[in-house]
């Protein structure tokens, strides 16, 4: 028999609280993710626009938006040859509730075998990792959004105020949009981005220290993302068991049931401590991650373009020596160097205010992280010490 | 038959076999595992379902021979050496944080008016201590102190130190079960044999988990002898009395090979054997069928919940691990940063998180040291009550089969009325006037040892009842403060990062 939780035929709307990376300091434009839906494993986003902006039909709407929507919107910005000097925001990844799900199998398979209390917590916790997941994927979706509306460009872009405003269905731009590209800027050979953009001679000063820091970073912080995931699970792991040991220690302890039902807040505290590291920590790194990717894209598109520049001299200079087609080559040369040197000039500003931009995120969230866990902790001692009065009292 | 491993403990009242996978592993050697390779460990205690444990043997009528399969600590060693060595997972730790020992009957202020209360003058203290190798190679076996120190009058001196191995607590053990188990008292079980343990011992591996295994054998032993003291039936013992103050210990020959658990298995195969025989006892008291059926739930909550803490240990031990090594990785994204306090900031974060490793870690250790091993005592505790209400059944079986006789050996009697031969008729009436005589006296014994054993019972269960509430709050206690120690660490660290973070410009 196939278990059917009850969280799926609630459609619950879940109460978001933004925790952006300090995006919306601007009152024109401002956009916030207030709640979103469940339903099967599709999530609903409400997009929420406030703006002063006369390009916009109202001042303040509200539109639903799926997942697949975002992408579209993150892919046409790609593949807009303007934004080529620009850090683009990187996507959001899709919702991924493999682990509650993984919980759900687990609670209908075992339902038979469980007392009424264990299946209750077992319940209860497979609720508080869909609310986890769901929150983190709020989150992402939110900032990605927020992203394009802080940046001049972006947020005058055609399709990005079609993505805000348009109310009806996007489905119908997204196939469309897909048979046109097809892709075509990411499937560029991705890999061989590393190889070209060590490769670049570079002369600007910037760009070589730009270089190397990225190229570095990038597998550190790749790594320490991973690592953060593995702890944050292990976190959890813990907290689950403070979950199923309360329970027991309930049924056997028999005499004291104040004192154990402090035990199970107490998991509760221990769960919200493992979640709120991973949403600061552990979601930071994530994000910082496809962030430096993005980062990356940019040098490699510039490095592309230099590589573009270097071949059209040689073929100026190859075409001075035929006599042939000079005007042409000059031309496109002039294109080049015009496109290089518009790349290397935004692209500085891009990646200067990437730095300002990641060092006041990591201090956010390492402040916000800190704050969280000292409070869980503080509480889980309050907790305990009222459970070891109660039993002392005995 | 030769076994590999540990035998199982007692099932309990199995009156059924359970079909059980070969490989499951039973809890307790999962127990001592868990220290030694908690990626195993963890596989196995989610795993494991309480009612796995069955009886193993091959011969269901070989009654001893469960309980004769272990290996002598002195012979030589028949099975090969297995497993080599701590799981790549485990970070070494230095054995400096084993060793503070921690006293699950420490004697705290409220538990001595406790124990004024209800009895006169309890006051001994004992530990185990100072384990030492003795010997080298296969023929090896460590000794261990055990030093009593008292006020009771019967012991002859105050404080006595003597040296014990492994194998004398098992034989007092099985001394004392013999005596009293029959009687219907709670014997607490000695600690079990683990040839895996002992033989990583053995062999001289100086690693983490052989320190680990002789540390949680001592703090097993010295548990072991207190809850035995306690008992004021067994404190009184001369064989308990000799065993903690007589400089040399007789060594039990035959009881060598027997484990605490092989004994149990066996008094209770005898239980098996005879209610397999007879009609089920109609239980004329149902206080006694009631607190059979407490404790074969308890007993099934006890070993979930062993297993639950099984996996609690498991995972802070993955959860310190995953730390430590996601502090490295900070500490390296740290020197990567090329923003100068944002660099600064990341390689705090990667100190804190290092010191918060090895918060975790000794977390563990209370986890396990305190809860885990008390839930592992109490699950062999049960059994042992258990153990005592089969005797209980087998009194009554003995009283009903002597019953039975008396009325066979009554209505033969009868019959030799009509036998024909007068010449053997006085001698034949003679002797079945004996023999019911006999019988009738049987019978009346039977009836006597029924009542007593039923009546030693209740106060056995009142007791262990009393000592279990106490033993659990004691440690509950001692635990939940532990982890607001760990806690308030936390907060330290913590409170010591913020400013770090803030200060990130």
């Amino acid at each position: 028999k196939i278990y059917e939780p009850e969280v799926h035929s609630d459609r619950r709307k879940w109460r978001m609280r933004s925790v952006s990376v300090d995006l919306n300091n601007d009152a024109s434009l401002v956009i916030d993710i207030p709640d979103a839906l469940c339903e099967r494993d599709k999530v609903k986003f409400t997009v929420h626009t406030k703006t002063t902006l006369s390009s916009f039909q109202k001042p303040e709407f509200s539109v639903p938006r799926q997942h697949e929507d975002f992408i579209w919107l993150h892919d046409t910005i790609v593949e807009t040859e303007e934004y080529a000097g620009f850090i683009i925001p990187p996507a959001p990844p899709k919702p991924d509730f493999e682990g509650p799900r993984e919980k759900m199998h687990k609670l209908g398979e075992g339902e038979s075998s469980m007392t009424k209390e264990e299946y209750a917590k077992m319940k209860q916790e497979l609720e508080a990792e869909y609310l986890a997941v769901f929150k983190k994927t709020v989150q992402v979706h939110e900032v990605f959004l927020q992203r394009l509306s802080s940046h001049p460009m972006f947020r005058k872009d055609r399709n990005f105020q079609i993505f805000l405003e348009y109310d009806q269905d996007l489905s119908v731009r997204r196939k469309n949009a897909k048979e046109m590209f097809g892709g075509f800027f990411k499937n560029m050979v991705k890999s061989a981005d590393e190889v070209l953009i060590s490769g670049v001679k570079e002369v600007d000063e910037f760009f070589e220290q730009e270089k190397n820091f990225l190229l570095d970073y990038s597998i550190k912080i790749k790594d320490a993302t991973a690592k953060a995931e593995k702890m944050t699970r292990s976190h959890k792991n813990v907290a689950d068991d403070y979950n199923h040991i309360s329970g027991a220690l309930n049924n056997t302890a028999a005499d004291n049931n104040t004192a154990f039902k402090n035990m199970c807040v107490l998991q509760k505290v221990e769960d919200r401590m493992a979640s709120d590291q991973e949403l600061k920590l552990t979601e930071l790194l994530r994000y910082y991650t496809r962030d430096i990717q993005a980062a990356k894209d940019l040098l490699y598109r510039r490095a592309r373009a230099l590589a573009d520049y270097e071949n059209s001299n040689k073929a100026l200079d190859k075409a001075r020596l035929k006599g042939k087609d000079v005007a042409q080559a000059e031309e496109n040369q002039k294109q080049c160097l015009q496109k290089f040197d518009k790349l290397s000039e935004s692209g500085k500003k891009e990646l200067t205010s990437f730095k300002a931009r990641r060092v006041v995120a990591f201090r956010k969230n390492l402040i916000e992280m800190t704050e969280l866990e000292i409070k869980h902790a503080k509480n889980s001692v309050s907790l305990l010490q009222g459970s070891i009065e109660i039993l002392k009292s005995n | 038959m030769s076994e590999e491993r540990e035998p199982p403990p007692l099932p309990g009242a199995a009156q059924t076999v359970f079909p059980e996978p070969q490989d499951a592993e039973d809890l307790f050697v999962s127990a001592a595992s868990a220290m030694e390779s908690p990626e195993a460990a963890c596989l196995s205690a989610e795993d494991i379902s309480p009612s796995s444990n069955g009886p193993r043997d091959d011969d269901p009528d070989d009654l001893f021979a469960e309980a004769t399969e272990e290996v002598s600590l002195d012979s030589p060693e028949r099975q090969p050496i297995l497993s080599d060595g701590p799981s790549p997972a485990i970070t070494p730790v230095t054995p400096v944080m084993i060793s503070p020992r921690v006293d699950v009957f420490d004697r705290s202020p409220d538990q001595d008016e406790d124990e004024e209360e209800n009895r006169d003058t309890f006051d001994i203290q004992i530990s185990v201590s100072d384990p030492e190798k003795v010997g080298d190679g296969m023929n090896a076996y460590m000794v261990y102190k055990v030093t009593t120190k008292t006020s009771l009058s019967i012991f002859s001196r105050d404080e006595v130190c003597v040296k014990r191995r492994f194998s004398d607590f098992l034989g007092l053990y099985s001394k004392l079960a013999s005596k009293y188990m029959h009687m219907g008292y709670i014997v607490p079980p000695a600690p079990e044999k683990s040839i895996v343990g002992m033989t990583k011992v053995k062999v001289g591996k100086e690693d983490l988990s052989s320190v680990e295994f002789v540390e949680k054998r001592r703090s097993a032993l010295e548990r072991y002898l207190l809850r035995t003291v306690k008992h004021p039936a067994l404190l009184k013992d001369p064989d308990v009395l000799q065993f903690l103050e007589s400089s040399e210990l007789p060594r039990a020959v035959s009881t060598q090979a027997l484990s605490g658990a092989g004994i149990l298995r066996m008094v209770n195969k005898a239980a098996d054997a005879v209610n397999k025989m007879t009609i089920k006892m109609n239980e004329s008291d149902a206080w006694f069928e009631e607190k059979q059926q407490q404790f074969e739930n308890l007993d099934v909550q006890l070993r979930k919940l062993h297993a639950s803490v099984e996996s609690l240990v498991c995972h802070r031990k993955e959860l310190s691990v995953n730390t430590a090594s996601f502090a490295k990785s900070a500490a390296m994204l740290g020197n990567s940063e090329d923003h100068t306090a944002l660099s600064r900031a990341l390689s705090q974060l990667a100190e804190v998180e290092e010191k918060i490793d090895q918060l975790h870690q000794d977390q563990s250790y209370a986890d396990f040291y305190l809860i885990s091993e008390l839930l592992g005592d109490y699950v062999r505790l049960i059994t042992a009550v258990k153990g005592v209400f089969d005797q209980r059944m087998k009194a009554w079986a003995k009283w009903q089969d002597a019953q039975v006789m008396l009325q066979r050996k009554r209505e033969a009697e009868a019959k030799l009325q009509y036998a024909n031969k007068p010449d053997k008729l006085q001698q034949a009436t003679d002797e079945i006037r004996e023999e019911i005589e006999e019988w009738e006296g049987k019978v009346q014994q039977g009836e006597r040892d029924f009542e007593q054993i039923s009546k030693n019972i209740r106060r056995e269960v009142g007791r262990f009842e009393k000592d279990r509430v106490k033993d659990f709050r004691v440690v509950i206690i001692k635990y939940l403060e532990s982890l607001v120690h760990t806690q308030q660490q936390l907060i330290k660290y913590w409170e010591a990062f913020l400013p770090e973070a803030k200060a990130i410009a």
